[in-house]
């Protein structure tokens, strides 16, 4: 079987949506620990330093290509799947039920993964291309903590973030224990470990981005 | 048990054949006893047809003891209707009760065509089985069947996919409407047994190289497959052939 | 015509080895040329074809349903029997068919008997080697257990779904001819006749469900694997679709029916709740290891089964059978039942039912297992909670379908059964090659007549099929084409096809334009009221007579009267039915007169003048030691004999007091 043959078969597709899936949810953690330095409380200088070596960094810089890539890649085949799936059924249902034990996000994969993508668009006007641009264009970069505190204070930014982090939550407790099962991974020990892990790692990850914007919003942080 | 009868209003659909349009047509059934079995109810119905000089409504089915696989009927939004591990031929009426409004739909997959109303084409799943789904010995090969111990354990969890009776109900079921549950039951099965060992490899490959060629959705992990399977088979089988394809398709140097 | 069965001369051990090393043989170039027909696609058909396209011979196979793995051995939940004596219990081939012999009331075919003991364990052998998963013990071996009318344990399972498996296994065979292009798969095809070219079957007509086109296709050799006819009476365990049409067709052809009122009733079935019931599901007899069968000793009892104390119930198997008890082979055990609810000791709203009690093996197991898991708690709860799991590792999904279709939970009231048509041992007459007496038309499994006499053993239909399909007929059909070397496919553009095709044109044309009033589906309940009453469990001469032209006036009604919605080319389940109600409405009337022909009892065919003063069964080996084959002709059936003769099983009365 060819490495072509292998991607382009759907168990293949899923797997490369596991693995980019991973990469991303080990960067959701990079992310986080990095942004929960506002958390400091010291007038984001600690955080700003942090976010400048990043900047400046050129493996980090070299990296963020790859992160781009795996973005990418994460959208354009999810959407693939996603049409794929849907003409799979060319005719819907009247009337379709599930059992309770269906998880009813983890049907919705591909329309969270939508939002997620509005939502990444939004997140990356904010931080990334207005860093970007004050970089490159003005010489001098953009202090990171005043931005964040612009965007979160504003009540319709704070909104959508809330919103975005939801789809996030749900999009993570589905397609963590997902991956795993695409990966072969289910065994009558381990996958209850997983499947806690999971929702523990997507609940944590969320809840630490959330007060993000709600500890400027509510003051916690100037 | 206690029985009753009951008065039911059905949403059927019709179909003329795989090329025409359907529609929902609605029938209202009378008297119909809760120790029938929901084909039953079916077979009343269209005596009743019959003799109104109607088409009775065509659907697949023949053994009605939960076996043979034929029967295949979405009822209110549920692959064989609202029990569990159940097929329809064994779905009986006392599920139901006086003024119930019931919607049968034909198994919705690209890969189904539907032949007349609620009766559905799939060879697909042969096909599937075609690419692989077998041990290649041909008969007078066989050596004792003492020979070769095998695990209880396994033995037993081979079973378990073995039952699959490629009813297609994980597809009817898989909101993206994939076939994994069924390929991977038989993968499964043989790769849990020494005699499937040595084609595990091809196997593997082969079946799924033709599952996706029939044109079924991508396994998304949602689990209705193992919910609505009337024999229960357990999604494990999928990590499992994903699993084998992974080893599989990795090593493999062609 | 005279009967030649062709047994091989020598002694019977050695009868098979003898033509296997004299048969004759085809040269793979040969087999090439060489094109067989099967129709059906259940245990003898699947395994006729795969092993059949595995020597290289051109199959074409036929299944009316939408696929070939629906056929209804799928159905079978007990077992299969081997001669393998892995238990180290006494078995060996010669007591296999010794016990089938006389399970079959002596009047099978000692030959063809002998061969299926023989080829038996070849046949758990094969399964195996294509990854049927039997039950195992914890050491990795394979498990047995005993069965319905033997004292070894001799029968290979896969859990309460051995019937599926060992189809499965033949069904992916097939599939893997077909993948290979030896095979040419044609399901939801239905054989509507047989071409016959000078005396020989030469191909067949079928009719596409799909389109309700007719089809024409050559073969060098027909075979017919198309199961029984149970359904002639409307109420049975067989399967809605299944059907006598292939074997009816070919008996119509000019091959003989042989013993065609030889049916047998499952003693173990769940009984009848009302006129709306399509189909009967049957309780696998392995139930009657574990369950005790009883009614109440007084007549009209109003108390629940389970407030009725042992001093008022009746056992009935074990009062009049000490030796067997519930074991009893099916026939026995389903008169006993009869004999029970007739007399008004019958249970349920019908009075049509026995109890099948399974309490008291609760109460043994439970006690078991508290000793084995060294518990000192004794009480009732305990062993009754642990004595249902044991139950619950046995039968747990034959307890839960009774418990979906009855919705009483069998662990805590008895089970309510009641016998009913299963199986039938009479079909096409053939030979020791499995041909019948037109050359080139073969007959395989339950279509046959040959192995079962007038009673099959349990566990031994799964058997029988898989003999014929993978051992049998691979060796005898080589002998038969051996001679057609030099017959090049003959185009379906002959004669003989288009007489063939118009004559089943016309038939088809002429149910669809009867436009009656009655459906189907009522002649066909008329039909089996009538079967079932005056040709059921016990027939006698007066009721044969009425049945025969009761049955004859409903033919005739029939074809005034019925009524064929829908049009020919296209998906018309009711047109199938037609055609398959017609047929059986002429097989009917042969079966009574088969019963009605042989005035002795024997195995499933009870004559209620020929028994003895305790009720059981009395065979007359004088006068009918034989095989009543019947050839058609446009105004009557002629009956031809095959006498019996027994080397080795010498005949006796059955006893298993």
């Amino acid at each position: 079987m060819t490495w072509k043959q292998l991607f382009t078969s759907s168990i293949g597709k899923k797997v490369l949506m596991a693995l980019t899936g991973f990469f991303l949810i080990i960067y959701l953690l990079v992310h986080a620990s990095i942004n929960a330095m506002i958390f400091y409380d010291d007038g984001g200088v600690k955080f700003d330093a942090a976010a400048s070596f990043m900047l400046h960094n050129y493996f980090i810089r070299f990296l963020e290509i790859g992160l781009f890539a795996v973005f990418i890649l994460h959208i354009i085949q999810g959407l693939l799947l996603w049409k794929q799936n849907r003409d799979a059924r060319k005719i819907k249902y009247e009337k379709q039920n599930f059992p309770r034990e269906i998880k009813w996000y983890s049907r919705y994969m591909g329309w969270l993964g939508t939002f997620l993508l509005l939502f990444l668009v939004m997140h990356l006007s904010h931080f990334w291309a207005s860093t970007k641009n004050e970089l490159y264009f003005h010489g001098d970069q953009v202090n990171l903590y005043d931005k964040m505190r612009e965007v979160f204070t504003d009540p319709l930014w704070f909104t959508l973030y809330m919103i975005g982090l939801v789809s996030l939550l749900l999009h993570l407790l589905q397609g963590f224990q997902s991956a795993f099962q695409t990966f072969g991974i289910n065994h009558k020990r381990w996958t209850p470990v997983i499947r806690c892990i999971g929702i523990f790692y997507s609940i944590a990850i969320c809840i630490l981005f959330a007060l993000m914007p709600i500890a400027f919003m509510a003051g916690w942080l100037q | 048990m206690e029985h009753y009868n009951m008065n039911l209003t059905l949403k059927v659909w019709r179909q003329k054949d795989e090329n025409s349009r359907g529609r929902f047509e609605t029938y209202e059934v009378k008297d119909i006893s809760s120790e029938m079995s929901f084909l039953e109810m079916f077979d009343v119905l269209n005596e009743r047809l019959v003799q109104e000089n109607k088409e009775p409504i065509v659907f697949d089915h023949d053994c009605r003891e939960g076996i043979c696989g034929a029967c295949s009927m979405y009822v209110d939004g549920r692959a064989h209707g609202p029990w569990q591990k159940n097929t329809v031929c064994q779905l009986h009426m006392r599920a139901y009760k006086d003024g119930d409004t019931i919607v049968v739909e034909p198994w919705r997959s690209a890969s189904f065509p539907v032949v007349k109303d609620l009766m559905v084409d799939r060879k697909a799943f042969d096909r599937i089985i075609q690419a692989g789904g077998f041990v290649s010995v041909n008969t007078g090969n066989a050596p004792d069947a003492n020979v070769i111990a095998i695990d209880k354990a396994k033995s037993d969890e081979a079973f378990d996919a073995a039952a699959c009776i490629g009813c297609g109900a994980c597809v009817a079921a898989c909101p993206n409407g994939s076939a994994m549950l069924f390929v991977s039951a038989k993968v499964s099965q043989l790769a849990l047994l020494p005699q499937g060992d040595p084609e595990r490899r091809t196997r593997v490959m082969n079946m799924v190289q033709q599952m996706d060629k029939e044109g079924f959705g991508n396994c998304g992990n949602i689990y209705n497959c193992e919910a609505e399977c009337p024999k229960g088979i357990s999604v494990k089988n999928i990590a499992r052939m994903n699993r084998e394809f992974l080893g599989a398709s990795l090593s493999s140097e062609v | 015509m005279a009967l030649d069965a062709k047994i091989p001369a020598g002694k019977l051990d050695q009868k098979w080895n003898d033509y296997k090393d004299h048969v004759s043989l085809v040269s793979p170039a040969n087999k090439r040329k060489l094109e067989v027909i099967v129709i059906g696609t259940g245990l003898a058909g699947a395994s006729a074809a795969a092993t059949l396209g595995e020597l290289g011979y051109q199959v074409k196979s036929f299944c009316f349903q939408d696929s070939p793995r629906r056929a209804h051995s799928i159905a079978a939940q007990g077992g299969i029997n081997a001669a393998k004596n892995y238990q180290n219990d006494g078995d060996s081939v010669f007591r296999l068919f010794y016990e089938t012999v006389k399970g079959g009331d002596y009047r099978s075919r000692e030959g063809n008997v002998y061969r299926l003991a023989q080829v038996s364990g070849n046949i758990i052998d094969q399964c195996v080697a294509q990854g049927v998963p039997f039950a195992r013990e914890y050491g990795g071996l394979l498990s047995n257990r005993s069965f319905g009318g033997t004292q070894v344990q001799r029968t290979f399972y896969a859990a309460g779904q051995t019937g599926q498996q060992l189809l499965l296994g033949a069904y992916s065979a097939l599939e893997r001819q077909v993948s290979l292009g030896n095979v040419t798969m044609y399901s939801r095809h239905e054989m509507l006749d047989i071409v016959k070219i000078d005396g020989a079957a030469r191909g067949i007509i079928a009719r596409n469900l799909v389109t309700g086109k007719l089809e024409r296709y050559f073969g060098h050799a027909v075979l017919i694997c198309s199961g029984g006819y149970g359904n002639v009476f409307y109420l049975s365990t067989n399967a809605m679709g299944s059907n006598v049409t292939a074997a009816w067709k070919s008996h119509k052809k000019g091959a003989y029916f042989a013993n065609p009122c030889y049916t047998q009733i499952h003693p173990t079935c769940i009984p009848v709740t009302g006129d709306h019931q399509s189909k009967l599901t049957l309780m696998s007899e392995s139930l009657r290891n574990d369950g005790r069968i009883w009614v109440p000793k007084n007549k009209g009892e109003k108390r629940k089964a389970i407030d009725i104390p042992q001093e008022d119930r009746d056992y009935y198997l074990e009062r009049r059978y000490p030796a067997f008890g519930n074991l009893v082979p099916r026939d026995v055990a389903s008169r006993a039942a009869k004999e029970r609810c007739d007399a008004g000791y019958g249970v349920g709203t019908t009075k049509m039912a026995v109890y099948l009690d399974f309490a008291d093996a609760i109460k043994r197991y439970g006690k078991v297992e508290v000793h084995k898991r060294g518990l000192n708690d004794e009480s009732a709860e305990t062993i009754s909670k642990l004595g249902k799991e044991v139950v619950a590792a046995k039968y747990g999904n034959l307890f839960e379908m009774y418990e979906k279709i009855t919705g009483e939970n069998p662990y805590e009231v008895p089970m309510r059964i009641y016998p009913a048509v299963h199986y039938t041992m009479g079909g096409l007459w053939v030979d020791y090659e499995l041909m019948t007496n037109v050359p080139g038309l073969y007959a395989l499994g339950e279509a046959n007549f040959s192995d079962h006499g007038a009673n099959r053993l349990g566990a031994s239909a799964l058997m029988q099929g898989l003999a014929d399909g993978y051992f049998v007929i691979p060796y005898t059909l080589g002998n038969y084409m051996a001679g057609q070397i030099r017959t090049n496919a003959i185009p379906t553009t002959h004669t003989a096809f288009e007489e063939a095709e118009n004559a089943v044109k016309e038939r088809i044309e002429k149910l669809m334009s009867i436009k009656g009033t009655e459906s189907v589906e009522n002649f066909h309940k008329r039909l089996g009221k009538i079967m079932w009453e005056k040709c059921g469990m016990a027939r006698n001469e007066k009721g044969l007579t009425e049945a025969i032209e009761e049955i004859k006036a409903l033919r005739k009604e029939f074809w005034e009267n019925v009524k064929v919605p829908g049009g020919i080319f296209e998906m018309n389940p009711e047109l199938d039915k037609a055609g398959r109600v017609a047929d059986f409405l002429e097989l009917g009337e042969l079966m009574c007169k088969d019963a009605l022909n042989r005035k002795e009892s024997c195995g499933g065919h009870f004559r209620e003048e020929s028994q003895t003063s305790e009720g059981e069964a009395l065979r007359n080996d004088e006068e009918f030691s034989y095989v009543a084959a019947w050839e058609y002709t446009e105004n009557n059936e002629i009956l031809h004999k095959e006498e019996l003769h027994f080397e080795l099983a010498k005949p006796s009365q059955r006893s298993y007091k």
